[in-house]
């Protein structure tokens, strides 16, 4: 259908109001949609006209509060920018309108979003400096210096990358992309003084980079267009460059790559594993290389030293030269 | 159709635990008339994983996997979600920022070697279906998969940040994937309709934070069971090993038995075009799967 007509559509939305209701149900509103119109006017054209109960966050209508996060068919959406038409075409006229976090809903698309200022709060979302009150000139930052934070300072605190992340959604301690995104931005400013301290908290196990699950969701999400891994990537690099990077099973993980290509130009999936956890942490893997080996999916040499159980790749000499010129980080 | 041409990178399950995975896309090639180059000098894309440790070197190896493609003047094709990912971020990092280009190719050029940018990169599951057509891939099926319910599972890298993918992915819809669905109708099996299709199974943090990394393999293996999947497909190998190798220990997660087999999108192809017990390589599975290949044929 072509985007500049009027389209007749029923709306789905999940409504739920925690002091009332023991489940969350789902109803739906029938509505002529246009082609300038937003997420935020649909959801007010359900509590003008539909139901006056029907309650969401909204306040700028400029795509700068942050306020009207919410979620259409599991895809995070800013209302006040999303077009409507456009979501109908990505999913075949069916759309349903869901509040962020559902297990965090309130009231229909109003969350709980404490968890979520906390963990910006834990990184300091501000620049650390001792500022003279009286300062006799102006503290410069150089173009280069402020491209350096690439687009960080955009953010807007809506929690859609946050609310979308896998890994946030199976560890509730984990820092999540938000927050990992205002720790690189103000760990680059060179105004601040706290860096070192945001970059010990992002190393540590369970809370910081290393739990990232590379899913993308967040970058997928991200209504500014942020890209929020992308910081999470600089915030793993500058752990390295500032030898904030201690070894654990995840640093190891991430630098012992260089190990296998080093010898056959390939990861050597066996030896990566006994290398990351050390000979103490193997007894938990027994059980599973048992298995693969059974399978047929490694053998008994793989990952013993001084055996070649991996073909080596052509020209392995230039992937040598190339690690030996062009390594810049080390552990 | 003109014949297709592609460079292969395998990548490094292929060569080691998913041998499967390589053979069976071999004998699709084959079967399909595809001439495959194998590029037998790509490295490791560093997963993802060498580029937290040194984003830069990762880039100039990355490049260098490229530029085989290059010299070969082909298109290059992965069978791996995150090698795809990987180097299509390498190829826009570098066709984007000319600084970034010239850093890598001066230490390309101390090993002869110049990335150029004139290699485009594509899974070979949309190789099969925007190149090769599925209707054309349809004519060739003589094991149609109409007895089982096939659950489709997307994997990360290869739709998402879908902006990077778009041009190599058929502008797939990360949030409703369709093209694997759309393969297996091809085969005239029946897709499964599941919402944890387009999630993450959690492989990147096997090793250092567990825990997550088996409740998101389980929600995926469960959602894929309580709809009724005889079988789960994946184009990526990691997701595969992830899904296939750890069911025992997820299930104890999980508080319930799972067991479902995890085939590579390309095992799946192979069995319906009838590909030989050994090309498809059911025996390499850690959850049995032989079955599949009796029951099919």
């Amino acid at each position: 259908m072509p985007n500049n007509e009027t389209r007749k559509v029923t709306i789905k939305a999940f409504r739920f109001n925690a002091e009332t209701d023991y489940l969350p149900y789902t109803k739906q509103y029938e509505m002529e949609v246009g082609k300038d119109d937003l997420v935020l006017d649909l959801m007010n054209r359900i509590k003008w006209e539909h139901d006056g109960s029907f309650s969401y966050r909204r306040s700028c209508r400029h795509g700068i509060c942050g306020a009207c996060g919410i979620k259409v068919n599991g895809k995070p959406v800013l209302a006040c920018k999303q077009n409507a038409i456009e979501l109908l075409d990505l999913f075949d006229n069916d759309i349903t309108l869901e509040p962020q976090s559902k297990k965090r809903a309130i009231k229909d698309m109003i969350i709980d979003k404490g968890d979520f200022w906390q963990k910006h709060a834990d990184v300091q979302p501000y620049v650390v400096a001792d500022v003279d009150p009286h300062p006799s000139h102006e503290t410069k930052q150089s173009v280069a210096q402020f491209n350096a934070m690439l687009d960080s300072d955009l953010c807007i605190q809506c929690g859609s990358c946050h609310y979308a992340c896998a890994a946030l959604e199976a560890n509730p301690d984990f820092l999540g992309p938000a927050a990992l995104t205002a720790a690189y931005r103000f760990t680059i400013d060179t105004r601040d003084q706290a860096g070192e301290e945001r970059l010990k908290l992002t190393a540590q196990p369970g809370v910081g980079v290393w739990d990232c699950v590379k899913c993308f969701e967040c970058a997928e999400a991200c209504p500014k267009e942020i890209n929020p891994i992308e910081k999470i990537t600089k915030l793993h690099n500058m752990q390295f460059e500032q030898g904030i990077a201690k070894r654990n099973v995840a640093t190891k993980h991430a630098e012992g790559f260089l190990r296998g290509m080093k010898k056959t130009g390939y990861l050597d999936e066996a030896d990566i594993v006994l290398y990351s956890e050390g000979i103490l942490g193997m007894p938990k893997h027994l059980k599973t290389a048992m298995k693969m080996m059974k399978s047929g999916k490694i053998h008994w040499h793989s990952g013993v030293p001084f055996i070649d159980s991996i073909p080596k790749i052509k020209n392995l000499d230039e992937v040598q030269k190339l690690i030996e010129i062009s390594q810049t980080n080390t552990l | 159709m003109s014949q297709l041409k592609y460079a292969l990178f395998t990548g490094c399950t292929a060569k080691q635990s998913t041998p499967e995975l390589l053979s069976s896309t071999l004998a699709v090639a084959d079967k399909l008339g595809i001439e495959i180059t194998i590029l037998e000098e790509a490295s490791c894309c560093g997963a993802s994983h060498l580029q937290d440790f040194d984003e830069f070197l990762a880039h100039v190896l990355n490049a260098r996997n490229i530029c085989y493609a290059e010299k070969h003047g082909l298109t290059m094709i992965t069978i791996c979600n995150t090698c795809q990912l990987n180097s299509q971020m390498t190829k826009h990092a570098l066709d984007t920022n000319p600084e970034l280009k010239a850093r890598v190719n001066e230490k390309l050029a101390e090993v002869g070697l110049e990335y150029k940018g004139t290699s485009q990169i594509k899974h070979f599951l949309y190789a099969l279906i925007d190149d090769y057509g599925l209707d054309a891939i349809k004519d060739k099926v003589v094991t149609p998969l109409s007895q089982f319910n096939i659950a489709p599972f997307y994997g990360c890298h290869n739709i998402r940040p879908s902006e990077l993918h778009e041009h190599s992915n058929g502008g797939e819809n990360p949030y409703m994937p369709t093209s694997l669905d759309r393969l297996i109708e091809a085969l005239e099996g029946h897709p499964v309709d599941y919402s944890s299709k387009n999630k993450c199974c959690g492989f990147h943090v096997e090793l250092q934070a567990n825990h997550t990394s088996e409740v998101l393999t389980g929600n995926a293996l469960v959602d894929a069971i309580d709809h009724d999947a005889d079988m789960m497909v994946t184009p990526c190998p990691l997701c595969h090993l992830k899904m296939d190798t750890y069911q025992d220990s997820v299930g104890k997660v999980m508080g319930r038995d799972i067991e479902i087999p995890v085939l590579h999108m390309p095992q799946m192809v192979a069995l319906a075009l009838g590909a030989t017990e050994e090309e498809i390589g059911l025996k390499f599975h850690v959850q049995k799967a032989k079955h599949l290949y009796t029951e099919a044929s």
